[in-house]
């Protein structure tokens, strides 16, 4: 059914559809318009799960773990601070192999205190062991998080829906919910094989030493490596049985003869792909890549999308200081296998929620076609606001 | 091990054999007789050949606690001495269904592994283990919010009064003037300067259904407070004291000696709160002096120094503090003793001891 919703409240319907047995979660402005939907749904009776409304996102990130470990379908949400206060528990969800579903709703990290979006939360537990899918629309967030439960319990990896804050969360669409029995058919019953139960009683979460701790990460590389294949095939599905699709790994839009692409993840690659309408025709036509699954990272299919271009603009959300932008280090790495790579200029936009119009689109093509233009840069710093000596 | 459907009927039969009955979540449990059965459980939750110290008082404490809550649980565990010395992969001592995550969130996920059993409208009872650092420091307030959210969770802390699994550093639960290595004695210190944090009273003032503390010396006792929590539907909360051999500096064969005499003094005293009233202490109708409980142990040793005018104003402050305690719980009891202490302080018992007061 179509419906104008605010895309926090989109996400909520989408979670209620995939009847969560446990959901638990912290207030933190933008994901706090989620679980308030969630609670409302509880309330009026549309929606039985157990809500644990916790004392800190510490505990959050926990119940959730123990919920899903024990067998329960578990949900939770989080952004910026709290992301950064889970992240001791991400990686032992992940670490664990505990499969859970938590949507990151993108903003900044402090200091300075901003609250507004960017995508420096997401990238901080880039190492967790996450899977980490990023949505370029609320439709696209819903369809991903439906998607999500289902990639979680196939690979026993928990799965992190990111949607940049406050651009989505917070912006009214009108979004396809599908209807209950589509969901049921598509996303079976919870199951978690090594789940706690007193009749087979398992441990978890060992001790475990030298002898056997690079196996451990070995196999859940591996793991990462085979949910490429299932990331796809379920997104394939999806399509099946709703008809619509979120990009499987990645999607390119544009011309097989551009010259010049542009990759980037979340809501700016929706604004890259308007500009693009716009201004093709005055600068020029570009390639655009939607990378969708940020973790695992599919370099193969990455290696595919950039055949042909001469130049690839790498838009990062976050910077690594001292380094640069860590999406455009990593496109780099990947890229560089190939013989005939596209040079890569990496800039970093719309850090602390700087707004990033349309008109970056012509902007990021007029600036590279400089042979001295920057290789990194936050692009949109106006370095006339600083003092002389932090230019 | 039995799989798939056979799960349920393997379950019922463990419960039958343990005296619990197949439970239903409306069920009250707590009014009911207890069977002789019950009274002498034999469920090994915790087995041997795990890798504690000799003389491990949180070894000893905690097969008391499994044996007494029964099969049909499962355990959220903290960072800590008990999850090492218990799971060293790819073995483990437990034969119950156990988690460990991290230092300080056992509590929480306990609250999560409980949402779970009531989601799926299961009725296994949820543990929740820490030691003391897991509890009245770091896991601090994961635990509160786990009380305060009337999760159906009984929560033990292994009460060693300090850090040893990482190498005997003091926590807020180290007694007032115990030497750890990070409250060492010195020119200018006489071991550890603050208070141990009163962590009944906080837990007495979220006022959960049951809370309660215990000892290894007085196993009968700790059990029965477990199988009382064990019945109770909401929070419930154990504080055991468990000596450590390695981190107080005694010999391993006194453990019991050494946690009997931390009651005996009025420093450890044991008693029960219902929702945040004292329903309930174990009198101790001739308190023994501190330094009976602290010449025992290594870690106030430097408090017996006859040259150092200190020592004797630590003794006097340690002296008050248990003549507080029973004060306040009233510990020296009224009316008749309904178990006869009298002159047990006196009792000469075997080993290294036998001559000695």
């Amino acid at each position: 059914m179509r419906e104008a919703l605010e895309g926090s409240q989109a996400i909520a319907r989408a979670v209620a559809l995939a009847k969560p047995d446990v959901v638990a979660a912290y207030p933190i402005t933008p994901q706090t318009h989620i679980v308030e939907n969630i609670s409302k749904l509880v309330a009026d009776g549309n929606l039985h799960t157990e809500f644990v409304s916790v004392e800190s996102e510490f505990s959050a990130a926990s119940v959730v773990l123990g919920a899903a470990a024990a067998g329960a379908r578990a949900y939770t949400a989080s952004a910026s601070q709290g992301v950064m206060l889970m992240s001791e528990v991400m990686f032992n969800i992940a670490g664990l192999r505990v499969p859970l579903v938590m949507t990151i709703a993108n903003r900044a990290v402090g200091g300075p205190l901003s609250i507004w979006n960017d995508q420096s939360d997401s990238m901080a537990v880039r190492d967790s062991g996450w899977i980490q899918l990023h949505c370029i629309s609320n439709q696209e967030a819903v369809d991903t998080t439906l998607q999500a439960f289902r990639i979680a319990q196939e690979t026993d990896l928990p799965v992190a829906v990111c949607m940049d804050g406050f651009v989505l969360t917070h912006t009214m669409e009108v979004i396809d919910l599908p209807d209950q029995e589509t969901v049921d058919a598509f996303l079976p019953e919870f199951e978690f094989a090594r789940a706690l139960d007193p009749a087979a009683p398992k441990s978890m979460g060992t001790l475990v030493d030298p002898n056997y701790f690079p196996e451990v990460r070995h196999s859940h590389h591996a793991a990462m490596g085979k949910a490429l294949a299932k990331i796809e095939e379920i997104d394939a599905e999806f399509e099946k049985v709703t008809g619509r699709a979120s990009g499987g790994l990645l999607t390119v839009e544009g011309p097989k003869k551009a010259k010049v692409g542009i990759i980037g993840m979340g809501s700016v690659v929706g604004t890259m792909m308007a500009g693009r309408e716009h201004y093709k025709k005055e600068i020029g036509d570009a390639r655009i890549i939607k990378l969708r699954s940020y973790r695992p990272f599919p370099a193969k299919a990455l290696r595919d999308a950039v055949k042909g271009l001469d130049k690839l603009v790498v838009i990062d959300r976050a910077i690594s200081p001292g380094l640069g932008g860590v999406l455009g280090t990593e496109v780099s790495a990947v890229l560089s296998t190939l013989t005939k790579a596209p040079k890569v200029y990496n800039y970093a936009l719309g850090l602390g929620g700087r707004d990033i119009p349309e008109t970056t689109y012509r902007d990021l093509l007029q600036t590279i076609e400089d042979k001295d233009a920057p290789r990194f840069a936050v692009l949109d710093a106006d370095l006339d606001k600083l003092p002389p000596e932090d230019r | 091990m039995p799989q798939g459907s056979d799960n349920s009927k393997r379950l019922s039969e463990l419960r039958m054999k343990h005296g619990r009955p197949p439970a239903s979540p409306s069920e009250p449990t707590a009014e009911r007789t207890e069977t002789l059965r019950e009274a002498q459980p034999r469920f090994r939750g915790l087995e041997s050949g795990h890798r504690a110290c000799q003389g491990c008082g949180e070894a000893l404490a905690a097969r008391l606690v499994m044996e007494s809550a029964g099969p049909d649980v499962m355990v959220a565990n903290a960072t800590g001495c008990l999850e090492v010395f218990t799971t060293p992969w790819p073995q483990s001592a437990w034969r119950v269904p156990w988690i460990h995550s991290l230092f300080e969130n056992s509590a929480a996920v306990a609250s999560g592994m409980e949402s779970a059993m009531k989601a799926k409208g299961k009725n296994t009872k949820v543990l929740s283990f820490g030691g003391d650092g897991g509890t009245y420091d770091i896991g601090f307030q994961a635990l509160s919010g786990m009380l305060e959210r009337h999760h159906n969770v009984l929560y033990v802390t292994y009460d060693n009064e300090a850090y040893m699994n990482t190498g005997i550093q003091r926590s807020s639960s180290t007694p007032h003037a115990a030497t750890t290595t990070t409250s060492p004695a010195g020119k200018e210190r006489m071991g550890k300067r603050h208070l141990k944090k009163d962590l009944l009273s906080i837990i007495a003032a979220h006022h959960i259904p049951y809370a309660a503390s215990a000892s290894v010396a007085y196993p009968a006792d700790l059990q029965r407070k477990v199988r009382y929590a064990m019945g109770v539907e909401g929070p419930t909360f154990l504080v055991i004291h468990s000596p450590c051999p390695l981190g107080w500096r005694h010999d391993s064969a006194l453990t019991i000696e050494v946690a009997r005499r931390a009651v005996q003094c009025g420093l450890f005293p044991l008693v029960e709160l219902d929702r945040g009233a004292l329903t309930n202490i174990m009198p101790i109708r001739e308190p023994r002096p501190v330094s009976d409980y602290l010449e025992l142990q290594g870690r106030f040793s430097h408090l017996f120094n006859k040259k150092d005018y200190r020592a004797q104003e630590e003794l006097d402050h340690l002296q008050a503090l248990a003549d507080h305690n029973i004060e306040i719980y009233g510990l020296r009891g009224e009316g008749v003793d309904p178990v006869d202490t009298t002159g047990m302080s006196h009792v000469k018992r075997g080993g290294p001891l036998a001559g000695r007061n």
